[in-house]
């Protein structure tokens, strides 16, 4: 297991278990309080699986008040807190700490109302991504913003994590496409914000608890924005004989005012990993492989069709290949959406990453990478959203090989140094969590990051809830109040006047 | 007399703001003070005005980023945005003919702190949805940034769209990146005359539930404006590529073939029609209070139905139905009836956007807040801003 220096565990804490368990059991009755080691075992890791840890208890409540009791025990007690949707999290984002208590969401796992006048859900966070979707699309709706694990990632972990997908270039993230949040405060205290109106009053509280990757509250009721399916989509296959080439193009079609629904890039190695694993059709004699999906109505897409082929044809594409079925469409996606699992076919393990960059800057980028490949000695395989920037860079190495995941590790930490470098940042939609904690400073100056963390101070002052992730360092709160500043005169007497 | 402070670069303006912290000495954040009489007034003899701050830091129009100073005067954004056919696709919201001031939209700062969004918010998004990333100076004289310049970044909390509608209480914003689209080729809007605003209602929500991609939906009553003397008008405005916006509207009026009395106008005259919602004109050159509710989509019309049974109202609903306009006709107050309707019919908020003096120290003129979120409202201004020196009181007293 790899090594991250996670808060130290009290040990208070830990004396006190089995009096933090019974009491626990008093609140979630039955089978609701998980204590036997074998029976934790599941929840001791997420989508990060390098990073395992035993939770001092696993708690899954069923009703909101449950959830405010718990809260209010474990602040009353000083007792940590790290909640859980499905574990799916890329970053780390759901490791349980050994002294704190894992909160899982799971049975909140119902949707509470289909308002199809108003286009809205409301669902318990436990609901799969797709769920939402599937509950109205015999209506003509869906949710969405649609991340590649959509069919286990559930709605409560897209909003701590702002979860995007394929089509969030064109239909937004997660942000854009929520209304309402009931949730908990540490304290116990419930609070709702928005609803089923388009714009939530005074503080946008909604704004900042998404992407706030559990460390702000507990979300235990969420209302989205559901669409009308558009009246069709095709997608196009185009192969470029260089990554660069493929790189232009994206930029060329955005700049012409072309907005798809989707636009995703894959390289040479992520093309022959992923025909391997499901034979899709990719041409394998390109070097990079775009998949462009226009959706609207039939005249429009066709005539974006024509125009993004122009494009394509004018920067050198060598392939072109325009779906004339919906089965064929879903062929296309087919390869796109298992390139993860294809990559690890062809991989021990691998690392993903997931930085964005300002598409202009994508062909210097690819460039440098391979370059850093080189260094490291480790092969990489790209797959992105190239319409909105977002980079998975797919690091390959062997963990069983000594020093392999160290210089993974050390290879993901310069390509995101690169991207922020090049005008990006170093998450697009995987969160921080634990993995990309250490690589804040990068991005962020020390008040930079100071007035993040007094966003958590104002929500959680203890620092209860899921410390250890996001943060480097954990100033307590009062530390961050002190001012520098000097009682006195304007140092600057001449500053405009009226 | 209050005096003005006029910085014209971050550091004169982080200087400020640090000797106001030192001295607890509170400002009156503006921007060039177009929407300085919506809201609660600030007691303080300072005054910060931000517009001297002001200038497009980068314009790409390929990228589809802007990143402009915070006191740029949103209507050189929008003439420069014209030369390259983009726009802000949030349709930023012109008050000068509700207040009676000057015809200035006032800053970028200013839009962004109230997030007011124009009838396009239905398909486009809010103000907020738009904004990448920001620069501020927090009310300890703390400059930092938040966010980036590209669409899809989860790096931190999102305090760029959270300090969105804080109406400067937080920091002092000095710059923004903002996501910026290409205009649409044409626009065209169905017109439907005549309807009650319960068949209003349907339509509207009807068109919204249709692959027909309505861009805005709003209803006038009879007598509101020019284009509804006679009877009144429901708009359906769809925005695109020709081919897509003719398609689109075979789709739109058959959905919508149980209103048989359909008219379409387009190009400029629709244009203007939406544009003189977008700005409120309508309620121009009157000084009577004028509220904004925002309402599940499909309540809009039996809010006003009750408000009508107890008030003489002048009103119009945007959004299909989710933002609705009321003038009242006496002086009120009506805060408090006017929330109670509200939360009856589906819960949502009212806000007064134009009243006396009087009236906004006597109304709660933002929706008063639970006890626990008010909490917790004030410990974020607390934390941004200890000593109460940005606008303190603009939204709620005692923060």
């Amino acid at each position: 297991m790899a090594a991250i220096a996670m808060p130290k565990p009290s040990q208070e804490t830990l004396k006190k278990r089995t009096k933090i368990v019974a009491d626990l059991q008093k609140i979630v009755r039955g089978e609701g309080v998980i204590c036997d080691e074998i029976e934790m075992r599941p929840y001791e890791t997420d989508g990060l699986t390098a990073y395992r840890q035993l939770p001092l208890v696993v708690v899954l409540p069923q009703t909101v008040k449950q959830v405010s009791r718990v809260l209010k025990y474990c602040y009353d007690n000083d007792v940590k807190v790290v909640p859980r949707g499905a574990g799916t999290s890329l970053s780390g984002g759901a490791l349980p700490l050994e002294d704190g208590v894992l909160l899982s969401m799971m049975k909140f796992n119902r949707i509470l109302e289909i308002d199809l006048g108003n286009r809205v859900v409301v669902t318990q966070p436990g609901v799969t991504n797709l769920g939402i979707t599937t509950a109205v699309e015999r209506d003509g709706f869906y949710y969405a913003p649609d991340p590649s694990s959509q069919i286990a990632c559930s709605i409560g972990g897209n909003i701590a994590e702002n979860s995007g997908g394929v089509h969030s270039l064109k239909y937004g993230l997660t942000t854009n496409n929520l209304l309402g949040l009931e949730i908990v405060l540490i304290t116990g205290e419930v609070i709702r914000l928005g609803g089923k109106h388009l714009d939530s009053e005074a503080y946008d509280l909604l704004a900042l608890l998404t992407g706030s990757e559990g460390l702000l509250a507990v979300v235990t009721e969420i209302t989205v924005r559901i669409l009308h399916k558009p009246e069709s989509a095709r997608a196009a296959l185009i192969g470029f004989p260089t990554s660069e080439e493929a790189g232009k193009c994206v930029a060329e079609i955005i700049a012409a005012g072309i907005i798809p629904g989707g636009m995703e890039l894959m390289d040479k190695l992520a093309i022959k990993a992923a025909e391997d694993f499901v034979h899709a059709g990719y041409p394998l004699d390109v070097d990079a492989l775009m998949i462009v999906e226009l959706d609207g109505p039939e005249a429009e897409v066709d005539d974006l069709l024509r125009r993004v082929s122009a494009i394509a044809e004018k920067n050198g594409s060598s392939y072109l290949r325009v779906s004339l079925s919906e089965e064929e469409r879903n062929t296309f996606w087919a390869g796109r959406k298992a390139a993860f699992p294809a990559v690890g076919r062809i991989s021990p393990d691998y690392l993903c990453m997931d930085g964005t960059i300002p598409r202009a800057a994508l062909p210097q980028v690819l460039k440098e990478m391979q370059e850093l490949s080189r260094k490291h000695g480790l092969r990489v395989a790209n797959v992105f959203h190239a319409g909105d920037g977002n980079l998975h860079p797919l690091i390959l190495y062997d963990a069983n090989k000594p020093g392999e995941f160290a210089a993974a590790e050390a290879f993901g930490a310069d390509i995101l140094r690169l991207c922020v470098k090049v005008g990006g940042v170093l998450t697009g939609e995987h969160g921080v969590g634990i993995e990309k904690r250490d690589l804040m400073p990068e991005m962020y100056s020390e008040d930079d990051l100071k007035q993040q963390q007094r966003v958590k101070c104002a929500f959680d002052e203890k620092q209860l809830l899921n410390p250890g992730k996001m943060f480097p360092v954990l100033h307590r709160c009062a530390e961050l109040g002190f001012m520098h500043v000097h009682q006195g005169q304007l140092p600057f007497p001449d500053i405009p006047r009226f | 007399m209050r005096e003005g402070f006029h910085p014209t670069t971050v550091e004169e303006l982080e200087a400020v703001v640090k000797w106001a912290a030192a001295g607890r000495i509170p400002l009156e954040v503006i921007g060039s003070g177009s929407k300085r009489n919506w809201g609660r007034a600030v007691q303080s003899a300072h005054t910060l005005r931000t517009d001297g701050i002001a200038g497009v830091i980068d314009y790409e129009p390929a990228e589809l980023l802007l990143t402009v100073k915070a006191g740029t005067a949103l209507d050189d954004i929008q003439a420069l945005l014209k030369e390259h056919n983009q726009e802000l696709p949030f349709e930023p919201v012109n008050l000068s003919a509700v207040f009676g001031g000057s015809n200035q939209a006032g800053t970028i700062g200013g839009v962004l702190a109230t997030n007011l969004s124009g009838p396009r918010r239905l398909k486009a998004g809010a103000a907020r949805d738009h904004v990448l990333g920001l620069e501020a100076v927090s009310g300890r004289g703390e400059i930092f940034k938040s966010g980036g310049r590209v669409v899809k970044n989860v790096t931190g909390y999102d305090l760029s769209r959270g300090f969105c509608s804080s109406w400067g209480t937080l920091a002092v914003a000095t710059s923004f990146s903002i996501k910026v689209l290409p205009r649409a080729a044409k626009e065209c809007t169905l017109v439907l005359p005549g309807l009650t605003p319960q068949e209003a209602s349907v339509a509207m929500s009807e068109a919204m539930g249709s692959s027909a991609e309505v861009s805005s939906a709003a209803h006038l009553p009879s007598g509101f404006c020019p284009l509804s003397q006679e009877h009144s008008i429901t708009l359906l405005r769809l925005e695109g590529i020709p081919a897509s916006i003719d398609h689109r509207m075979e789709k739109l009026r058959s959905v919508l073939k149980r209103f048989p009395l359909q008219e379409f106008i387009e190009g400029q005259p629709s244009r203007k029609t939406w544009g003189d919602l977008r700005d409120l004109i309508p309620f121009a050159g009157s000084d009577k209070p004028l509220w904004k509710l925002s309402v599940p989509p499909t309540a809009g019309q039996q809010v006003i139905a009750e408000l009508e049974k107890r008030f003489v109202i002048k009103w119009m609903m945007d959004w299909a139905g989710g933002l609705v306009w009321v003038e009242m006709q006496d002086e009120g107050p009506h805060d408090g009836i006017l929330r109670r309707i509200i939360t009856e019919n589906g819960g949502g908020h009212a806000t007064l956007l134009r009243g006396s003096a009087e009236l906004r120290a006597s109304v709660d003129v933002f929706q008063p807040q639970t006890e626990a979120l008010m909490g917790l409202s004030k410990r974020l201004k607390v934390q941004f801003d200890p000593h109460r020196i940005l606008n303190p009181g603009r939204m709620y007293a005692g923060m």
